[in-house]
């Protein structure tokens, strides 16, 4: 991001330490996480150890470090989510995508977070993808949900 | 609020406009033009319904009829039936749940009758995005008779005598800490609403500022008032995108009516309002913790004393309550405190908002009076366990409440007597949970959320549940040993006792409650290496039972590993070497065909 | 001055004082890992963890972070505070057994068995490193980073700090790599020692005499398997 965005940001949330979260935000959503570049230059202009703003970037766990994928899967295990059966999904989108939750696929399409309850539990279990809600997901529905994302099924091997 | 004869109300809460609902509303609108109705009939966006499980809901005024589960491509044909035909489909009705009125009013479905609104008594019949829907339904009047009527402590005695706790979780008297407060010693003071709800499962909060944000802002100017604060926050979760935007808006609008601001309608006193949303910790629901994520830190409690009310933000004084408080504020106002207070019961007064949700047939937001039972809210509004499972648990209080069993389910709803139970208020989340639901499972589920969102500064805290969660891990792996269970009391009472903020303090009690009440279910794991709720992986075994099978092949289509074989019509076979144990199978099965076998023979015996 | 109960005893300090610089001061030991006179006072290791008692409500508060106020009753040594506290060195010494500390410890508050999984990790994460670096050495380099299952201590980014001077203060007050105990062989004999502390009477540490001819020594008792109960 260029110096004078993210001066903007800086004066734009008062150019305190109280808006730092604020600023933080702001450049999470825009570039999807927060670059050591992006923090440094906070850092300097703020006045506040480098260290100190990477505890607070790694302690929130809206805030991401490493770019994430073009696709972000967030799927709830809120305690609804989790008696309806949401680790079975979870574990069934980690298989098909072949990543792990809190991982990228190598391609870049994709990245599977978790996230404790969205707060609409009567359509639990929940999958969120680029912030549009999929209710009452099984296992079965998982590849279809994908697919309108670009995932390419694997041919299923015959059985007899 | 419509001026036409007819006002069809869609419901835009996150469940509904989840599905779609805001597209249902542009269709009705549409459908209503084309028809030219559209004079007669008006189409208004509403705050949550409440009845979340159903869908996208309308509603229909005056007949006060409730229609859901509707589609956008059924609006023409609807529009065509009820209001040009005057049939009622009954399709779409919400059945009253007793399945003997066949049109129901919406008072007649169970799932209403039973409850009091209070805070939610405008849900359904305003849009949340207009503040003159507001006043038109007395709002702000609290605020004007306060400022006209009431010195800031006739407020807090009028608080003090309505007998309302804080809604937030521990009870704390409300007007007792506003008191508190305002005689601390300092000029410049802070009010905070907490909005950062983060027990999951639980949505009351989000709920109440998307349907009626006005009644927050205007308990919390009413609050300021009473203590003398002249700034607030609203400290709200960022993984409530609507309801930021709600409120975002809702403050705007007060501040173009001069109701936030220099001079508040046009007495002496002024008051801003500002949002910060949180990034996603749920100790920031700590108090201490959440002041210093506004300040801009790392979210991590300190020791109280000093209490936030003599040294909070910048360590001026400062009151924190939490939505649900605030919200009850003007309606005590308005009321008076003597109407509050006549409602609920002797130490707990006033309604309490609960989130029913997990394996109940009515998903939603209820609001019933303190001192109903909780076998009232789950089977008379709940409706009961779907499907013909057995009720085993409920956890109330968030994932640092309890989980209490059926024999429990008699106390009345009240602060101190969950708390007696080993559970709590909390916030207000109530997760039904049925037989297929295992108790260990459960407790290691909370215990790996709370572990990993402890902040860590606690040895107690950070050790006691990892080292918790290590012997739950090999209990429902069918490793554990007996005395195992005496390690887990030990390390439940190290993180119960020596931790400091209430997020440690309580974090044993899913560990703590299921051991009182659910001990038996430990011991099969332990002793016997059975998981009777067919949840453990390590401990099941999915096995046909030939006698069963019809062979329609649905197991087969929905194992995800190709586990499952068999021609049409015959019996099928699982291959356990390639079986990952997703109970796919077991939960599509309609003739109850799979099973563990030894798990039944054990707790048959 | 602030007045309070002290294990039954009347006491007064100055307005400021916390509980454990009152126990000290008043000679009642209590035990401490990630507290250091010359560091902030963080409450994390929760070793110095007393009792206050009020009726018959009692609440259990780390004594290094808890300001002494008028009418405290305040036990240093109750049987739950024993109890809990011999839970958190147990658990301590399942982390980290090399930590010649954290073995002292199990030695003078009798932790003769270990009912968790024995780990090797050299980190107890008390943070006295990262208060060091940026309190008394102004290295602003090292910090707590993430939370609950992911905390750690590393430097930004985990790269080389530029700040960072190696002056050494953090490991010189780390009590894991401090000083290591070479007792235990891990694999063979399990994570307790007890080779070395076994021999000490915990005044001697305390007092740097002993104190042996006051009998029955208060010290010494908690050392050993009985909690001192009401003879305070």
């Amino acid at each position: 991001m260029e110096a004078t965005q993210l001066e903007q940001i800086v004066l734009e949330n008062g150019a305190s330490r109280n808006g730092i979260i604020a600023m933080l935000q702001e450049i999470q959503s825009r570039e999807n996480y927060l670059s050591e570049d992006n923090l440094s230059y906070l850092s300097d202009r703020l006045d506040i150890p480098l260290i100190d703003l990477y505890g607070i970037a790694s302690f929130y766990k809206s805030f991401s470090m490493t770019p994430v994928g073009d696709n972000i899967i967030h799927v709830c295990l809120g305690t609804a989510c989790h008696v309806r059966g949401a680790e079975p999904i979870l574990e069934e989108i980690e298989r098909k995508l072949d990543i792990k939750a809190g991982e990228t696929t190598p391609d870049n399409k994709f990245t599977l977070k978790t996230v404790n309850c969205l707060g609409a539990c009567a359509l639990g279990p929940i999958v969120l993808i680029n912030g549009r809600y999929f209710g009452n997901t099984s296992m079965q529905k998982v590849t279809d949900i994908l697919q309108q994302y670009g995932y390419i099924a694997e041919v299923a091997p015959e059985t007899t | 609020m419509g001026s036409k004869r007819t006002t069809i109300y869609v419901c835009m809460g996150t469940s509904c406009d989840a599905r779609k609902s805001r597209r249902l509303q542009e269709a009705f609108s549409r459908a209503l033009k084309d028809k030219g109705l559209h004079d007669e009939i008006d189409v208004s966006a509403t705050s949550c319904l409440g009845y979340c499980d159903e869908g996208p809901n309308i509603l229909i005024e005056p007949e006060n009829l409730m229609y859901h589960n509707l589609n956008e491509e059924d609006v023409p044909f609807f529009i065509e039936e009820h209001f040009i035909k005057g049939n009622r489909l009954e399709n779409y009705i919400l059945a009253p749940g007793n399945g003997e009125l066949k049109i129901p009013d919406m008072t007649d479905i169970n799932f209403f009758k039973h409850q009091r609104l209070v805070v939610l008594r405008n849900r359904g019949r305003l849009e949340p995005d207009s503040i003159d829907e507001y006043i038109a339904m007395d709002g702000y009047a609290a605020l004007s008779k306060v400022l006209e009527e009431y010195t800031p402590e006739s407020i807090i005695v009028e608080i003090i005598d309505s007998g309302l706790r804080g809604r937030g979780g521990a009870g704390f008297p409300t007007g007792r800490k506003w008191q508190i407060c305002r005689n601390a010693p300092g000029n410049e003071k802070y009010i905070v609403c907490n909005a950062d709800e983060g027990d999951p499962g639980a949505f009351m909060d989000r709920s109440i500022l998307e349907s009626d944000p006005h009644a927050v802002i205007e308990g919390m100017i009413i609050g300021a008032r009473a203590i003398g604060a002249n700034q607030g926050f609203v400290y709200i979760r960022d993984e409530y995108p609507l309801a930021v935007q709600r409120i975002k808006k809702a403050i705007q609008q007060a501040e173009d009516y001069g109701l936030l601001g220099d001079h508040i309608l046009g007495s002496d006193f002024s008051f801003t309002l500002k949002i910060v949303r949180g990034a996603g910790a749920f100790v920031c629901g700590e108090e201490t913790a959440l002041l210093a994520s506004i300040e801009g830190k790392v979210g991590r409690p300190r020791q109280r004393p000093p209490f936030p009310v003599i040294k909070g933000l910048w360590r001026k004084p400062t009151n924190i309550n939490n939505v649900e408080t605030w919200a009850n504020v003007p309606h005590i106002i308005r009321n008076g405190a003597k109407w509050f207070s006549n409602i609920g019961t002797a130490k707990s007064k006033g309604t309490k908002i609960f989130s029913l949700v997990g394996k109940v047939t009515n998903t939603g937001l209820v609001e019933v009076p303190m001192g109903i039972t909780l076998r009232e809210v789950i089977f008379d509004i709940g409706a009961g366990i779907p499907g013909d499972k057995k009720f085993k648990a409920v956890q109330i209080g968030g994932p640092s409440g309890g989980c209490l069993p059926d024999k429990m389910l008699d106390i009345p709803i009240d602060y101190d007597q969950l708390v007696q139970a080993g559970a709590m208020m909390g916030s207000g989340g109530l997760i039904v949970m049925d037989e297929t639901t295992c108790m260990v499972d459960l407790a290691k589920y909370f215990t790996k959320f709370l572990y990993e969102e402890s902040c860590g500064k606690c040895w107690s805290c950070r050790e006691g549940l990892r080292r918790m969660l290590e012997i739950l891990t090999k209990i429902t792996e069918g490793k554990a040993k007996e005395e195992d269970l005496d390690t887990l009391r030990d390390l439940a009472e190290m993180t119960k006792y020596a931790s400091m903020c209430g997020l440690g303090q309580t974090a044993a009690n899913p560990v703590l409650s299921t051991l009182k009440y659910f001990e038996k279910e430990y011991i099969l794991h332990v002793r016997y290496k059975r998981c009777p709720a067919k949840v453990c992986k390590a401990l099941i075994n999915f096995y046909v039972i030939p006698e069963r099978c019809t062979g329609c092949m649905r197991c087969v289509a929905a194992c995800p590993t190709g586990a499952i074989t068999g021609p049409r019509s015959e019996p099928h076979n699982i291959d356990q070497s390639k079986c990952i144990k997703c109970r796919a199978c077991y939960e599509i099965c309609k003739f109850n065909a799979i099973e563990d076998v030894i798990v039944d023979a054990i707790v048959i015996k | 001055m602030i007045k309070f109960k002290l294990n039954g005893l009347e006491v007064q300090v100055e307005e400021g004082t916390t509980l454990l610089e009152a126990a000290h001061f008043y000679g009642f030991p209590v035990p401490t890992l990630c507290y250091h006179e010359g560091l902030s006072n963080w409450g994390g290791c929760r070793l110095c963890i007393v009792e206050l008692k009020q009726g018959n409500q009692s609440r259990i508060v780390s004594s290094c972070t808890y300001l002494a106020q008028n009418d405290l009753n305040v036990f240093t040594n109750s049987e739950k505070v024993v109890k809990i506290r011999k839970t958190i060195i147990e658990t301590m010494l399942a982390t980290v057994p090399t930590s010649k500390i954290v073995q002292d410890l199990a030695s003078k508050y009798g932790v003769h068995r270990v009912r968790v999984a024995v780990e090797n990790k050299d980190c107890l994460l008390c943070g006295l490193c990262t208060r060091m670096c940026i309190e008394q050495m102004d290295g602003k380099a090292i910090g707590l980073v993430g939370r609950g299952d992911s905390l750690k201590i590393t430097t930004a980014f985990d790269k080389r700090s530029d700040t960072c001077r190696l002056c050494g203060g953090c490991i010189y007050i780390c009590p894991a790599c401090q000083i290591r105990c070479i007792g235990p062989n891990i694999e063979k004999d399990g994570p307790i020692c007890n080779a070395c502390a076994n021999l000490e009477p915990p005044c001697l540490d305390q007092f740097e005499n002993m104190m042996c001819y006051m009998d029955p020594c208060v010290a010494c008792e908690i050392g050993t398997e009985k909690p001192v109960k009401s003879k305070l």
